[in-house]
């Protein structure tokens, strides 16, 4: 029986066994931002230890950053406050910093990959939820709590216990106007947002080796919510293609071994798995969340559920919960639910190829009016990528605020958040109570393109009709 | 390094109602600015007990009735979402010392435990027993143990607990903070770093 990549990564970075049974692991690339970092420091401080090993830690930052204007010091003072403690600590301690003076800031998890700090076979670590989407490379990647960054600055490692993997194998061609988000998302509404306790999620099959690196992290990105702290796909071509020649990357005769390397780490043919869930690309439809939770959704020309039909009473109360919260009724169509602000970014969504994507079916529409529409670059890289393409003019010119790179209005603890029950329309995460910024702020999350539709009608839509996707 | 042992936790028991609760709930993500984690204790579910006019919503715990409460009663799938430690720490500061649930997501499991809280699981129809119980007589007096894994009241009613066998050794051997054994181990990461494949490979990346 051959080993999974999961499998192979963890043995190769088991340092030891710990006398509780978990294992000390340890981790390869370590990425800290402002706001779950510096308090690590902190601890650091107070048991007089030193950073093990500075040169596998990189700093950015990115979830409190104001996008509209990134001049120092922010007008926030207690975000000033995280940066400059964040600033000191890498200085301090030798830390790499890819600040807005480095060209290179952005959300951590676009600014990895671009780097090349992103490889397969690593373990990566970071004080955020998301770092699963590091996993597009064949990386065992995983968010970490404050207490485990500092674990990971002083040991360089980290304690676990083994996860359980799930393959979850995806086959088919996706229609058209049917994105990675839409997979994801389908993936979730399936198995439920805490199926993945315990699990890795390796993704397979023909519609997954088809998607590009960018699909890739989009599809991994958002693994965590479906409770799987660890999301992956094997390494191939595309991986590799993708990696050469980034800042950070193995070069000249490295490269060679790097590939070798890389080329033995993909799990085996015969791997074994603890579990298996298959599902039809052909079945997937442009998807929608209409809930208070990301397995809340549907497909767009579908109605919201009835709780009377619901399998078990918690899952039921969780229905009639969503319902009033998002002021939705059972039974109506999600199709022409009016929205008043659009987002399009975040670690989820916030690459280049998202905005081209966009770009092209946005010429000549605009925005409806009483639509508050946003596009956020993840990164420096993006946004300098995007403006030469002209890319940031078609959003403009469709009525869209294009602003500097940062996790805007995902987290929404920088200045842009929806105001009272406003409804978002978000190429975002996260649709829970509150997490855009207003505790009565309602989310819809859905592909850029449809985020991009909504903008146009002012209402929920189905991207292939508004744009004419598909046709001809 | 050893820590306070936590084999058994004793105490009055408030429910907060909720599927999938998730670490924005918790503590909301504009709480998430500071360098410390001192004053998340009044923040804990802050948006689910206070209205934008500041005004008390009639949250359980705000009801004088748990106001002595030290263990939190929760749903299924609690502390979904985000990595905040921020969620664990306020809830650890508001003077929680154990949590039960149905069930916890995996992130937020792992920081409590770092942090001393027991996180246990209970089937459900018991954990609705137990809920039932509680919010019928608030001075029920409930109790976590860890050696037995029992949860019980003091008016007859009990329960298998379960949790990851890890977090029960490392809590009632008093290893809950992982750094001591960690650091224990930091030579051997040093070596193990060492013949790491990817440390091989010279790039701009000085590890390389």
């Amino acid at each position: 029986m051959g080993k999974s990549l999961f499998d192979k990564v963890w043995d190769l970075h088991t340092v030891c066994r710990l006398p509780s049974g978990d294992t000390q692991l340890f981790v390869g690339l370590h990425l800290i931002h402002e706001v779950t970092s510096p308090q690590a420091f902190g601890m650091l401080r107070d048991l007089g230890l030193p950073v093990l090993m500075p040169e596998r830690t990189f700093a950015t930052i990115d979830h409190i950053v104001p996008t509209d204007n990134h001049r120092r010091p922010f007008r926030d003072t207690l975000a000033e406050g995280m940066v400059e403690a964040l600033e000191k600590a890498c200085r301090e301690h030798g830390i790499t910093f890819f600040d807005r003076a480095s060209g290179r800031q952005g959300i951590v998890h676009i600014i990895g990959p671009e780097l090349g700090l992103t490889q397969p076979g690593l373990t990566i670590a970071c004080g955020d939820s998301h770092t699963s989407t590091h996993g597009a490379f064949g990386a065992i990647a995983l968010g970490i709590g404050t207490t485990q960054v500092r674990d990971v600055l002083a040991t360089q490692s980290i304690k676990l216990s083994r996860l359980k993997v799930r393959r979850i194998e995806v086959s088919g061609r996706l229609g058209p106007g049917v994105y990675a988000k839409d997979v994801i998302l389908h993936v979730i509404r399936h198995l439920g947002v805490s199926a993945g306790t315990g699990y890795a999620y390796e993704y397979g099959g023909s519609t997954i080796e088809a998607f590009d690196m960018e699909e890739r992290m989009t599809l991994c990105n958002m693994s965590v919510e479906g409770g799987a702290r660890v999301g992956y796909v094997n390494p191939d071509e595309k991986t590799f293609a993708y990696l050469k020649g980034r800042p950070y990357a193995p070069s000249g005769a490295s490269w060679e071994s790097a590939l070798g390397f890389w080329r033995s780490i993909a799990s085996d043919a015969d791997a074994r798995y603890d579990d298996v869930v298959r599902f039809d690309a052909a079945e997937i439809a442009p998807t929608v969340t209409w809930g208070i939770n990301p397995g809340q959704a549907i497909s767009v020309k579908e109605r919201l559920p009835v709780p009377e039909e619901a399998r078990a009473s918690a899952d039921r109360s969780l229905m009639e919960e969503a319902f009033g919260y998002m002021k939705l009724a059972p039974g109506q169509s999600i199709e022409g639910t009016p929205i008043g602000v659009a987002f399009i970014g975040s670690c989820t969504n916030g690459r280049l190829s998202d905005f081209r994507e966009v770009a092209k079916y946005l010429r000549g529409k605009r925005v409806a009016d009483g639509v508050r529409a946003l596009a956020v670059p993840g990164s420096m890289e993006v946004a300098r990528a995007a403006i030469s393409e002209g890319l940031d003019q078609v959003f403009r010119e469709a009525g869209f605020e294009w602003r500097e790179p940062g996790c805007s209005m995902c987290i929404a603890i920088n200045p842009d958040q929806l105001r009272g029950g406003e409804v978002c329309a978000s190429s975002s995460n996260r649709n829970f109570k509150g997490r855009q910024g207003s505790p009565t702020g309602r989310t819809l999350l859905m592909s850029p393109v449809m985020v991009a539709a909504a903008a146009v009608k002012g209402a929920v839509a189905d991207a292939r009709d508004v744009f004419a996707i598909g046709v001809g | 390094m050893t820590l306070r042992k936590i084999e058994r936790v004793t105490g009055i028991a408030v429910h907060v109602p909720g599927e999938d609760v998730d670490t924005d709930r918790i503590i909301p993500g504009r709480f998430l600015k500071c360098v410390t984690f001192d004053a998340l204790g009044e923040q804990l579910f802050y948006d689910a007990r206070f209205a934008p006019d500041g005004s008390k919503k009639g949250h359980p715990l705000d009801d004088p009735r748990w106001a002595r409460a030290n263990v939190l009663i929760a749903d299924r799938n609690f502390g979904c979402g985000s990595s905040r430690e921020h969620a664990p720490q306020a809830i650890a500061k508001r003077g929680f010392q154990a949590l039960i649930a149905e069930s916890f997501a995996e992130i937020f499991f792992g920081n409590a435990t770092t942090l001393g809280l027991p996180c246990v699981s209970l089937d459900r129809p018991l954990l609705d027993q137990l809920a039932l119980c509680v919010e019928r007589r608030p001075d029920t007096v409930v109790t976590v143990d860890l050696i037995e894994r029992v949860v019980s009241t003091d008016d007859g009613f009990r329960s298998p607990l379960t949790i990851a066998e890890g977090a029960r050794q490392a809590l009632l051997a008093g290893r809950w903070d992982p750094i001591g054994e960690l650091l224990e181990g930091r030579d051997q990461a040093r070596a193990l770093a060492a013949t790491l494949p990817y440390a091989r490979f010279p790039a701009r990346w000085s590890l390389y």
